[in-house]
């Protein structure tokens, strides 16, 4: 592998802080005091000092208990949240030389750029879908973004994303409501494909689902990312979910990576007292 | 009655200090064509939604030497218009018409005016609706953010969805349309028929919501697109076969009256007439008909 040279997003020192901050902050929170809230001021330091490199066609896992700033992570590089302080670079898969850091983006540009090159899929459907449109609407709704005006062809579209997914096909134009669990994520993972992003972020996307309708969104999961060497992070609270797809892994623990490196080798060695713990009781 | 007679109002109702702010809006609602500027819209001796915000931009930019039109529906004569016309000429003393060509400045709800309008006339337009958005997102600070970034991407899948379910693009009125290729606006309460009319014209068009406080603008020579798709095109009320019954306009837009049975030989039935009667009128003075008749 050539991973070294080949980086979609580096992340650099990123922090992002709910709430004012005081100077007892930093002292009094993260791991070794077991929380991320400030007792001093009540501020929630979510994520400290966050370093990490995605790699071209890779799946990174984060994995941590709840609370962890997981999502907060997630959502600093979705761009869908402001962080206190640090860097986002991108670089375009296809061109080595130029990065870009993302938080220094105006508005304009940063929801074109989330649009185009970032796909996301929530936990809960209700976050990454407009309950009130069809599904077809749904998955069309980053086409209509990027300026899709033909209705034929964007339904061609949304008919190929569908069965790319294993969504019937002749139910576009059904109301959300009438469909599953595991269907809405299929449907949310089809729309955030549909622009053939350049990272796709998965948070915690199988947690509501029974373990038979898991495996199965796992399984394309799986198989989007082998055909397309799609570049995803994965978030999971759950060891076993990271297992399967992750092939580097990063440990979250009161807003702090305490912990990263290959799956395997966390899962045989784990270094940080968190991780040994979590290995323990996920075996 | 003479101006002289109620001097108890400043000129034009609202204080000095009031309608300079106005302006001010007016002038950042120019220069940023189809964006919404919030502007103090203040109480007026008029129901809120009866056109308090089309008022307030009449009462800020009028001046003595002004000839006013008021129109509601198309018609100088409904009674919207005329308590609005009769608050405006109490407080103000100036001339008024119904005549397009005749006004410098025209305020209107529904319609704008079927005959083109000029480079120094101003069309001020009530509004009770603003943003097209409240369709897809109903919290005003969101809208506000997605306006900020043309984060349009919902509104165009509720266009898509509009034909999912219908066939067509069946929005009647209040038709979003992009303006100069940066701001959505919303059209209502005009018909489509008059869409494509705010598209390059001649005249500074202002609109003015007075419930939910908000002022914006399209100035002359600016671009209207209406959304619509490659496949499902954006259509305006036209019918081929349409005719004014009174003075037999064929581009007119048109509304329908029912006319009741007179005898058993003259059965009930619709006719439909020009939305825009002033103009009407003029077409039938123009084929000879005398006006006192009319
Ligand atoms: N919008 C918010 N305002 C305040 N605190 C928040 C907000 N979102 C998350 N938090 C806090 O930040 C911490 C990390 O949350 P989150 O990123 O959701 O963790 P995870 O996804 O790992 O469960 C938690 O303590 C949570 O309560
Ligand atoms: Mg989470
Ligand atoms: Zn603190
Ligand atoms: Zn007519």
């Amino acid at each position: 592998m050539t991973q070294h040279d080949s980086w979609v997003l580096n992340v650099a020192d990123l922090n992002k802080r709910y709430g004012a901050g005081c100077p007892q902050c930093a002292g009094s929170t993260g791991p070794a005091h077991g929380t991320s809230q400030c007792p001093y001021c009540l501020s929630v330091l979510a994520c400290v000092d966050a370093n990490l490199t995605i790699y071209h066609g890779e799946v990174l896992g984060i994995v941590g208990e709840s609370g962890s700033g997981k999502s907060t992570l997630m959502q600093l590089i979705n761009l869908s949240t402001t962080a206190t302080s640090g860097h986002i670079w991108y670089r375009e898969p296809s061109n080595d030389a130029e990065r870009t850091d993302l938080l220094t983006m105006d508005g304009f540009t940063r929801r074109h750029f989330r649009n185009d090159r970032l796909g996301i899929v929530h936990q809960r459907p209700e976050l990454g879908l407009n309950m009130r449109f069809s599904v077809g609407g749904n998955v069309a709704e980053k086409l209509l973004l990027a300026n899709w005006r033909h209705v034929g062809k964007i339904r061609e579209r949304i008919t190929e994303l569908m069965i790319q997914t294993e969504l019937p096909p002749e139910r576009i134009d059904d109301d959300p409501h009438t469909f599953s669990g595991g269907m809405l994520q299929r449907v949310q993972i089809a729309k955030a494909l549909s622009s053939n992003p350049a990272l796709l972020l998965l948070d915690e996307v199988t947690s509501g689902l029974d373990l038979s309708v898991q495996a199965r969104v796992l399984d394309l999961i799986r198989r989007i990312q082998w055909e397309q060497k799609m570049t995803m992070l994965l978030v999971s609270h759950d060891l076993g979910v990271i297992k399967q797809l992750a092939r580097r892994t990063i440990v979250m623990k009161n807003g702090h990576i305490v912990e990263s490196g290959l799956t395997d080798q966390i899962l045989e060695d784990p270094q940080h007292p968190y991780t040994q713990l979590l290995v323990s009781s996920a075996l | 009655m003479s101006a002289a007679a109620e001097n108890i109002y400043n000129f034009a109702f609202i204080d000095e200090d009031s309608k300079r702010e106005v302006r001010r809006q007016l002038l950042k609602a120019i220069a940023l064509p189809g964006h919404q500027v919030p502007f103090a819209s203040r109480d007026l001796p008029i129901g809120r939604g009866w056109g308090t915000g089309g008022l307030q931009i009449t009462m800020a930019i009028i001046a003595p030497s002004d000839t006013l039109k008021v129109i509601d529906q198309g018609d100088d004569e409904s009674v919207n218009a005329v308590n609005l016309r009769r608050l405006l000429t109490r407080t103000t003393g100036v001339a008024t018409t119904t005549d397009t060509q005749q006004a410098s400045i025209i305020q209107t709800r529904h319609r704008i005016p079927e005959e083109k309008m000029r480079a120094d006339q101003i069309l001020v337009l009530q509004v009770p609706m603003v943003d097209p958005l409240r369709w897809v997102e109903p919290n005003l600070e969101r809208a506000t953010v997605m306006h900020g970034e043309a984060d349009y991407g919902r509104m165009w899948v509720y266009m898509y969805e509009s034909i999912i379910k219908a066939g067509d693009l069946r929005i009647a009125t209040q038709y979003p349309v992009m303006v100069a290729g940066r701001y959505m606006m919303d059209t209502t309460p005009i018909p489509r028929w008059d869409v494509m009319r705010l598209h390059n014209a001649d005249t500074l068009f202002l609109f003015g919501a007075g419930r939910e406080k908000r002022i914006y603008a399209v100035p002359p020579y600016t671009t209207i697109e209406p959304l619509e798709f490659e496949d499902y095109r954006f259509k305006t009320e036209y019918q081929p076969n349409q005719r004014c019954h009174r003075c037999g306009a064929t581009n007119t837009f048109l509304t329908g009256h029912f006319v009741k049975a007179t005898t058993q030989d003259e059965p009930g039935h619709w006719v439909t007439s020009c939305s825009d009667s002033s103009y009407c009128d003029k077409q039938l003075v123009a084929q000879g008909i005398p006006e006192h008749t009319l």
